[in-house]
């Protein structure tokens, strides 16, 4: 019976170790989504089909 | 009876580090005041530095960064400048890349982060920019 606790207990703390240890691999495809995000905003450019432009916009309401 | 309510407790512990886990792989942290900072100071010398990647004077090199490429497509009084220019972008994007990997309490992805933003900005760059293929050598988009 203490042993079953002990066996339960071991398993228990490899699987968290495993799960803390997929979470150290790098996320490339949200860091690309990321990268993309920030590199549109410095470079000023637009995805194409979508109206946020700011600049579009005000020479229209003019 | 207290083993089943262990393996209870086990299962939900599982399930919570996987959905934390899950969330962290679709979203990387980006919105923080020192990105943005970064970010807008990288956009305003972004109208400076155009002119310098379209005459080749600039590139993009392949670890994130920007390097004079062509110092004679730069007039000798203006050289000093655009160095100056270089050093400051790339301060800022050492500056961005370490920023973003912090936010994420990931300091050990700087680099993944650097490398990932070093294709991206080669990607995105315009037609006429010059780029430095995986093998080092100055490429023209």
């Amino acid at each position: 019976m203490r042993s079953l606790t002990v066996n339960a207990a071991l398993a228990a703390a490899l699987l968290l170790q495993g799960c803390v240890t997929i979470n150290i691999y790098f996320p490339a495809a949200a860091a690309e989504k990321a990268a993309d995000k920030i590199i549109d905003e410095v470079w000023q450019l637009k995805k194409p089909g979508e109206p946020v432009a700011p600049s579009s916009n005000v020479p229209q309401s003019r | 009876m207290r083993i089943e309510n262990i393996a209870r407790l086990g299962w939900l512990a599982l399930l919570l580090l996987f959905a934390g886990n899950a969330w962290a792989q679709a979203n990387l942290e980006v919105n923080t005041p020192a990105v943005a900072a970064l970010q807008s100071s990288m956009q305003k010398r972004f109208a400076e530095l155009q002119p310098l990647y379209a005459n080749g004077a600039v590139g993009l090199t392949r670890d994130g960064f920007v390097a004079l490429r062509d110092a004679n497509a730069v007039p000798l009084a203006q050289r000093q400048q655009v160095n100056g220019l270089v050093a400051a972008e790339n301060q800022d994007r050492s500056a961005l890349y370490r920023e973003i990997a912090r936010a994420n309490s990931k300091p050990e992805w700087e680099n993944d982060i650097r490398t990932t933003f070093a294709q991206r900005w080669i990607d995105k760059a315009q037609g006429g920019w010059y780029y430095q293929n995986n093998a080092g050598a100055w490429t023209r988009k």
